[in-house]
């Protein structure tokens, strides 16, 4: 029982690191319609360069802020090269170019700053708490435990953006139409600038905290395959889906994997979350929490 | 206008009522369509025009009520039988296949009757050319009909809207259809348009005596070609009867044609 | 002044069907295919063909095969590689376990496989459209590269998981140099290819293509949408699968399922995106473009070093290769969304005018 509380809560904690990349995905699709096949890109890269600028020997405090600067550039430039040109595409062409993006996010990232991994040292160690073991017997990294109060900080202050402070508001109003979000007066663009930017801070954090833990290195960029599938069953617009969407994904998982995986030669974490969605997909295609479309004609 | 042939019932349909969770689309509605007649519906936007002919061709389903098509009672079309049974149309926004040039648009409205399947398609030379020919001799004289031969290797995505309603209209001929629902096909035309669009009708009607079911919002238009009309106002029927009755019934002044002008 | 089509006249409708009614682009593609089966394997070098012809064409045929599904029928699937695995794997397996099999008869089977596969990974496009059905096919790339990396049977309990591929035998005939090799997937690809063009141009093709303009109408109009995608799955994924057996057979020499991965997947794709969606030509013109693509980096750099002397990092190449594939996706599908083929044929228009503008 200990054993399986373990898996699970470790699982969890993985989740949240999912819901923190998915919910860099919601985000942009919610605001622009774009489902931002490159949000691993932007992990890797703002993580990356965070990271490559500390070891110039800037101090971390200099450093994130100075990245969170390169993310709105990248926002910006994105939205002038990118997006604008691909008004009312098909959104399946605005995902074929999220796809491009993220090979020359990938590539820039690496053209800049090597493709060797880097470590980041943030001070706090991958051990188990003392606490929980000795009470309860339960192995809980205090990393991830820090990771998760970290994520949950950042959760509900964008909570906190979306409901409370007027480009919030207007955010979410794009979200449910371009026409009332025009009348608030903030340019399209320029919410969609925010939007981007603001993806780009959920990046960073994010980046920051699993580059932490594994180093920073290319296979970053694979956590948005699995932020993937916590969509699908979180549904594309829910911020809410996109949290308990990454703590099934996380949680499920790692029960498979240590449950399952020793009848069937392991390794199966990379595809069951998949099979998982795919399942669910079938049964519900909006997602927990998305809204039931009818087609029209 | 010359009164036309028009034979037994075809389609009978009764006490269709349709909901869209709470949104009632059509309420306990019943009226026929007789062989060779141009059955016109008619009705403000949102009357659920466009929703009868849906459930007509199996596209939406009814919650309630039964159709009956040749003498065959069912609760729900289903699309590809409506099909198969000689049903075709066209559609209130045009959906035609954008990537595609006009003859090919049209050439997939012979699909039903095309037997070659993709083995016999991918060798080609034999039995699917052999066909491919005989399809579009046919698909030539639809072109031939509508007048539109000099556009008939242009994308679709290319041609002015008055030429795209042309082409569905010849997609949903090119099936040879014995009852073809149109839905507004002349909305947003000029009076010129409007003109050639009311000849193929008639024509279509009256060469190949194919019965017509048609919405449409020009009165004008609706009481000059029409055999039989049918009112909806907020999904339910308020009037049914030939132009002269319609025009005289006082439901459907107060409803519609005031409301309108 | 040469490319004009004036004085022909089309009598039949068959004339008319052809699928170069242009005089000159008959004489066009038969000289290509002149140069491509007598000129090339009797001047190339065993390098270009190893390096850059047999890849082009093994690409070709995959980038055709996911330009059925995708550029066709309108379905987006990231899980081209997977489906050239099944191809791969099955390849192998038929030909070691069915003594003396004919190795075009163990490709084609092949290909029947990946098609069965192809269809019950394609159930799921019954429900979901879109980036929802592109993400369910990258559970197809993962699920299926570990089935086969982790089921023994797949790879005959090989420790190393890296087998050998059979050699290449017809009627006796060994093709084991690279020009044999060559002229092998050059035929392959070629009779494929024809057979592609015939679909797409009757009323298979058309049926795809209506299933992706406009789904709707085109169930209005009696095409069946399970039936019809599930088809474009299967033909698709017979394509990739043969593509793949050509990879392990004719180009790698070996059969292993690390080479078959996502990446390899998205290349495919941008084949297919910068060639021309929904284009046979396309499929061919993408494949040449991103083969090429590293090697002319490649001289780029190997120029900029040694002639101007200029100082580069280390493993820059790969990094610019990155950025410029992902540039040139962006840049296609802002600019020309039908690739190459369509500046092609652009570049045809013109012609035919030349000299007089209009
Ligand atoms: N697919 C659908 N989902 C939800 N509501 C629908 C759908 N189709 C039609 N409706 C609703 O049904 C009613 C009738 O619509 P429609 O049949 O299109 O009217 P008309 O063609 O007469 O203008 C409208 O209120 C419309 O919003
Ligand atoms: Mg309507």
């Amino acid at each position: 029982m200990q054993f399986f509380l373990e898996v699970l809560l470790g699982g969890l904690l993985t989740g949240i690191m999912y819901s923190m990349v998915a919910l860099g995905f919601v985000l942009i699709y919610k605001a622009s319609g774009v489902f931002n096949f490159a949000q691993g890109a932007m992990v890797f890269f703002a993580a990356l360069t965070a990271v490559g600028l500390h070891d110039l020997g800037l101090s971390l405090w200099l450093a994130i802020p100075l990245t969170m600067l390169v993310m709105i550039v990248l926002a910006m430039a994105i939205e002038k090269i990118v997006l604008r040109p691909l008004v009312n595409q098909p959104e399946i062409t605005l995902f074929m170019v999220t796809i491009g993006l993220t090979f020359f996010i990938e590539g820039l990232a690496q053209a800049i700053w090597g493709a060797s991994v880097r470590k980041l040292e943030m001070g706090i160690d991958d051990v188990p708490l003392e606490y929980l073991l000795d009470t309860l017997g339960i192995a809980i990294s205090q990393f991830d435990l820090v990771a998760a109060g970290i994520a949950f900080v950042l959760v509900a202050g964008l909570a906190m953006f979306f409901s409370k402070t007027k480009v919030g508001r207007a955010l979410r109003a794009v979200a449910d139409d371009h026409q009332a979000a025009l009348s608030i007066g903030i340019p399209l663009q320029q919410i969609w600038v925010i939007v981007w930017g603001v993806a780009g801070f959920v990046a960073l954090v994010a980046g920051l905290l699993w580059g932490a833990r594994n180093g920073v290195q290319f296979a970053l960029t694979f956590v948005a395959l699995k932020a993937l599938p916590v969509l699908i069953l979180g549904g594309f617009t829910s911020v809410p889906g996109a949290i308990v969407g990454g703590l099934i994904i996380g949680a499920s998982e790692k029960i498979a994997e240590v449950y399952l995986g020793p009848y069937v030669g392991g390794g199966i974490e990379g595809w069951f979350p998949y099979v998982l969605a795919l399942l669910f997909l079938l049964a519900r295609p909006e997602g927990l929490f998305g809204e039931k479309i009818i087609r029209r004609i | 206008m010359a009164q036309r042939q028009s034979g037994d019932v075809i389609l009978d349909l009764q006490k269709i009522s349709l909901h869209f969770g709470g949104v009632k689309a059509l309420t306990d509605i019943s009226f026929d369509v007789r062989e060779h007649e141009i059955r016109a519906i008619i009705g403000p936007n949102g009357a659920g025009k466009s929703s009868m002919l849906n459930v007509i061709n199996g596209v939406y389903h009814p919650q309630e009520g039964t159709i009956v098509f040749r003498g065959k009672p069912r609760h729900e079309m289903d699309t590809y039988q409506a099909a198969k049974a000689g049903i075709a149309r066209t559609f209130q926004n045009i959906a035609l296949f954008k990537g595609m040039s006009v003859l090919d648009n049209i050439m997939t409205g012979r699909n039903l009757k095309i037997r070659s399947n993709f083995l016999l398609d991918a060798i080609y030379w034999g039995p699917a050319q052999r066909e491919e020919i005989e399809h579009r001799r046919k698909v030539e004289e639809i072109i031939d009909f509508l007048e539109i031969q000099h556009i008939r290797k242009t994308p679709v995505g290319r041609l002015p809207y008055g030429f795209q309603k042309r082409v569905e209209l010849g997609r949903a001929l090119a099936a040879e259809p014995s009852i073809l629902l149109l839905d507004e096909p002349m909305a947003g035309m000029n009076v010129e348009e409007k003109q050639d669009m009311c000849r193929f009708i008639l024509d279509v009607n009256d060469q190949f005596g194919t019965t017509i079911v048609l919405i449409e919002h020009d009165m004008g238009v609706v009481m000059d070609i029409s055999d039989r009309v049918v009112v909806l106002d907020y999904g339910k029927k308020i009037g049914d009867g030939t132009p002269d009755e319609i025009r005289n019934n006082q439901d459907v002044i107060n409803a519609y044609l005031g409301v309108a002008h | 002044m040469f490319y004009r089509e004036a004085g022909q006249f089309k009598a039949t409708y068959a004339e008319d069907n052809q699928i170069f009614p242009i005089r000159q682009d008959r004489i066009g593609i038969t000289l290509i295919l002149l140069l491509a089966f007598l000129v090339i394997p009797l001047s190339a070098s065993p390098y270009i063909f190893s390096a850059i012809l047999i890849p082009f064409l093994i690409f070709s045929l995959a980038a055709l095969g996911l330009n059925i599904l995708t550029g066709y029928a309108g379905q987006l699937s990231l899980g081209t590689a997977a489906f050239m695995a099944v191809g791969a794997f099955a390849s192998y397996n038929f030909m070691l376990r069915l003594e003396g099999i004919p190795v075009l008869l163990a490709f084609a089977l092949s290909g029947c496989c990946a098609a069965a596969v192809g269809i019950v990974f394609g159930l799921p496009s019954l429900r979901i459209r879109g980036f929802y059905l592109a993400a369910s096919t990258l559970a197809t790339q993962f699920f299926i590269v570990w089935c086969l990396t982790k089921i023994g049977w797949f790879t005959n309990y090989s420790s190393s998981g890296v087998i050998t591929a059979q050699q290449i035998v017809i009627f006796g005939y060994a093709f084991d140099t690279p020009a044999a090799k060559y002229l092998f997937v050059l035929s392959v690809v070629s009779i494929m290819a024809l057979l592609a063009k015939n679909m797409v141009r009757s009323n298979t093709g058309r049926s795809w293509m209506a299933i992706r303009d406009m789904d709707m109408a085109a169930e209005v109009i009696g095409f069946r949408p399970m039936r019809t995608k599930l088809l474009a799955f299967a033909v698709s994924s017979f394509y990739c699968g043969v593509a793949g057996a050509l990879y392990a057979y004719a180009y790698l020499g070996t059969v292993e399922p690390e080479g078959f991965s996502l990446e390899m997947s998205f290349r495919i794709l941008f084949m297919v995106i910068i060639g021309g969606i929904g284009s046979i030509l396309g499929s061919f013109l993408g494949s040449a473009f991103i083969v090429l693509l590293p090697t002319l980096l490649n001289v780029l750099f190997h120029f900029l070093e040694t002639e101007l002397h200029v100082e580069l990092p280390s493993g820059i190449s790969s990094s610019v290769e990155l950025m410029v594939f992902g540039a040139l996706i962006i840049f296609f599908l802002i600019v020309e969304p039908h690739g190459l083929a369509r500046l092609w044929q652009i570049g045809k228009e013109k012609l035919r005018l030349w000299p007089f503008p209009h």
